[in-house]
């Protein structure tokens, strides 16, 4: 068993009661909503006559199915107004802060909350949405729930759950040029598995975690889930610090000092315990791609897809399946593989240093003919500064549409969609059947400087070599 | 026969009805509900577009569409069953088309918790007894089961199958305890110790307003 982690220090602060049938009751410091999995809790929890206990712990916004077009309300899909509306009297009706569109915080749940300072080392984070593991990138253990859990926390700030074992992934070494977080956590997906992870959280530590931004570690974070793990977690440091020092929503004055040895004390201690430990070297990992229909069906760039006879006998139905659909022959090269559409946005890739990524190689060119690409920003905030910053004007003149945040095509619940049986390059998180709009739509998944790359050539291509041709080889710097 | 539109309630003790199959590793929750139907502010539609676009492909030949297989309640999957999004969805539809448990080799945990939280128990047993059990039941389609939860079998006449439940999640079946919210709600006075003792939500708290 785990001890001295952070994952056990934050566990135990947090703890309630035990409940009959072996789980714990934890308390939850932050609840993130959102207009998909909140209706029916809200629903619930009034048929229950019950109220929101702590609405000023509560935050929400609406994500999954804003138009990433024209925002104006009401809404053209008459079903996603109905959502939001409900939304909106849920919130107005309990008094929780709802960030809706045009205030200038709302994007995504996983890119606001952080943005904003709310998501901080040692709180516990539950939000009704599987990426909430993100929030673990400071060093927060946050869950993603299911409805029923969602009416748990609204009416008791707290939610029955079973404590994780820990495993730490310890990332030696250090990234090589054109190569980032994404491609870091599709490697750790592929070698461990789409279930290794299951019944664990996630310690990613290591030179190369602690290298990493801010924002780069919630990319990795964000895809803990995608290995099975419910949590992914960082331990705070300077950087952390650095970055919540510029939030509107982190303490201030007297109080930050305060917070600062708070949060130093809950970092894993030197000689704490883990349940297993894995080590991976950061200098072999290549621009890392999904050819198939799990996260973990990936390989780097310059490799074949595998062949049938090189796979374990458990991969091979899955491993069948996704080459049927995604159309592709075992054994043969992935790169040069023509792509229909580009989507560059996302809980895991739509922050702003992954619009510099993208933009730096989008620079000076031109999208390849008949590609469909364009940027999706994760809030009204990275919309905002990438603005500031020119982003949009890079995008537009190599002929990408620039459009305003949500989720869009993540998961196409609004009308950003493939159709029929497109292949997409993305920046997103899964490349299920069906995941992104059309029941045949097919997705590779890639860092955002992959997808851009893609965008130009309109084939798969790795990223490094736009960068020779036009940086001399030099690392591409993001802020 | 456990009726499709009576929802678990109360302590769970045993699920009878016909089993139907469904074969595959990694079966995501955006295969058993598509996100699209996620655009809903009430559960009530979704067992009608369960497996929608599975179902689609196989034009009429997916177990789910199979007449053989209506009015089943006890679903037998493989590994990693319901991985994805934590979307209650997908238990919801599940339970809205008639499934009142489901046995498998494993399950992902966010969709395995969903289930138990509407009463729908998740069952485990071995690659040996699944596949076993599948071919069984695909050679006598027919027949009626029960999934007893105290003694952790799933039977058919002459047949028994030893599967395994989580303690936890049994305890709480079959003492009726699996809703969590009453539990939650009772301890009222130790959640506001709590709050009180953060020093996020005290010393250095900034409303988020
Ligand atoms: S961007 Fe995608 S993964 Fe992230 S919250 Fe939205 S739909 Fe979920």
């Amino acid at each position: 068993m785990s001890s001295g982690t952070l994952y056990d220090k934050v566990w135990d602060l947090h703890r309630v009661a035990e409940l009959p049938g072996g789980a714990t009751q934890l308390l939850v410091g932050l609840h993130l909503i959102h207009e998909v999995t909140s209706p029916q809790a809200f629903a619930a929890l009034e048929d229950k006559g019950l109220r929101v206990l702590c609405p000023q712990r509560t935050l929400a916004t609406v994500d999954h199915i804003v138009p990433t077009v024209n925002q104006e309300r009401p809404f053209a899909d008459s079903l996603a107004e109905e959502m939001l509306s409900t939304l909106e009297k849920n919130c107005k009706k309990h008094d929780i802060t709802l960030y809706s569109l045009g205030s200038g915080n709302q994007g995504i749940v996983h890119v606001i909350a952080p943005e904003l300072g709310l998501t901080q080392p040692g709180m516990t984070i539950a939000c009704g949405d599987s990426h909430t593991s993100t929030h673990g990138a400071f060093g927060a253990i946050a869950f993603g729930i299911g409805t029923s859990q969602v009416r748990d926390v609204l009416a008791s700030q707290s939610l029955a759950i079973k404590k994780l074992k820990v495993r730490r992934i310890w990332i030696e070494g250090h990234l090589n040029s054109g190569v980032y977080a994404k491609d870091l956590i599709l490697h750790v997906i592929r070698i461990l598995g789409v279930k290794g992870g299951v019944g664990y959280a996630y310690e990613f530590a290591g030179p190369a975690i602690e290298d990493l931004s801010m924002e780069e570690r919630m990319t990795i974070c964000n895809m803990a889930i995608e290995g099975g793990a419910r949590c992914g977690y960082i331990n705070p440091d300077e950087i952390t610090f650095e970055y919540l020092k510029r939030c509107p929503k982190a303490p201030s004055g007297k109080a930050w000092d305060r917070a600062v040895s708070w949060w130093e004390s809950l970092a894993s201690d030197p000689d704490c315990s883990f349940d297993d430990d894995i080590h991976i070297d950061a200098s072999e990992i290549a621009p890392t791609i999904t050819w198939g229909i799990t996260p973990g069906q990936a390989i780097a760039i310059h490799e074949c897809m595998p062949s049938l006879e090189s796979l374990e006998q458990n991969e091979l139905p899955i491993a069948k399946e996704a080459f049927l659909y995604m159309d592709l022959k075992p054994g043969t090269a992935i790169k040069g593989l023509p792509i229909d559409v580009c989507f560059i946005g996302s809980c895991t890739n739509g922050r702003l240093s992954d619009l510099h990524a993208a933009a730096q190689i989008a620079k000076g060119r031109q999208v390849a003919k008949g590609i469909k690409a364009f940027v999706v920003p994760g809030s009204e905030k990275v919309a905002k500064e990438a603005v500031q910053q020119g982003l949009d004007k890079i995008f537009i003149e190599a002929g990408f549409e620039w459009r305003q945040p949500g989720c869009s095509m993540c998961l196409a619940m609004n009308p950003d969609k493939l159709e029929g049986r497109q292949i997409s390059a993305s920046s997103s998180n899964r490349n299920f059947k069906g995941r992104q709009g059309s029941a045949s739509g097919r997705t590779l998944l890639m860092s955002p400087a992959m997808v851009a790359a893609a965008a130009i050539t309109g084939k798969v291509t790795d990223v490094r070599e736009l960068f020779i041709n036009t940086h001399r080889g030099q690392q591409i710097q993001t802020p | 026969m456990t009726s499709k539109d009576s929802f678990p309630q109360g302590s769970i003790l045993e699920i009878n009805g016909k089993c139907i199959v469904l074969k595959g590793d990694d079966i995501d929750t955006d295969r058993i509900i598509p996100a699209r139907f996620l655009k809903c502010v009430n559960f009530n539609e979704l067992g009608e577009h369960l497996f929608q676009d599975d179902r689609q492909e196989l034009k009429g030949e997916h177990p789910f569409d199979l007449k053989e297989n209506r009015e089943s309640s006890i679903l037998i999957v493989n590994d990693n069953f319901g991985c994805g999004s934590s979307r209650e969805h997908a238990p919801q539809a599940l339970m809205r088309w008639g499934i009142r448990a489901i046995v498998g080799q494993s399950f992902a945990e966010i969709f395995y918790g969903n289930c138990l939280a509407l009463g729908i128990p998740c069952a485990t047993a071995s690659i040996d007894i699944i596949n076993d059990l599948q071919n069984h039941i695909q050679s006598n389609q027919s027949s009626s089961w029960t999934l007893k939860i105290q003694k952790e079998t799933l039977s058919s006449a002459g047949t028994l199958y030893q599967i395994n439940i989580e303690p936890g999640s049994l305890e709480m079946l079959i003492t009726g305890r699996w809703d969590a919210t009453s539990q939650l709600i009772s301890k009222s006075e130790k959640i506001r110790q709590k709050l009180e003792s953060l020093p996020y939500l005290t010393e250095f708290h900034k409303e988020i307003k």
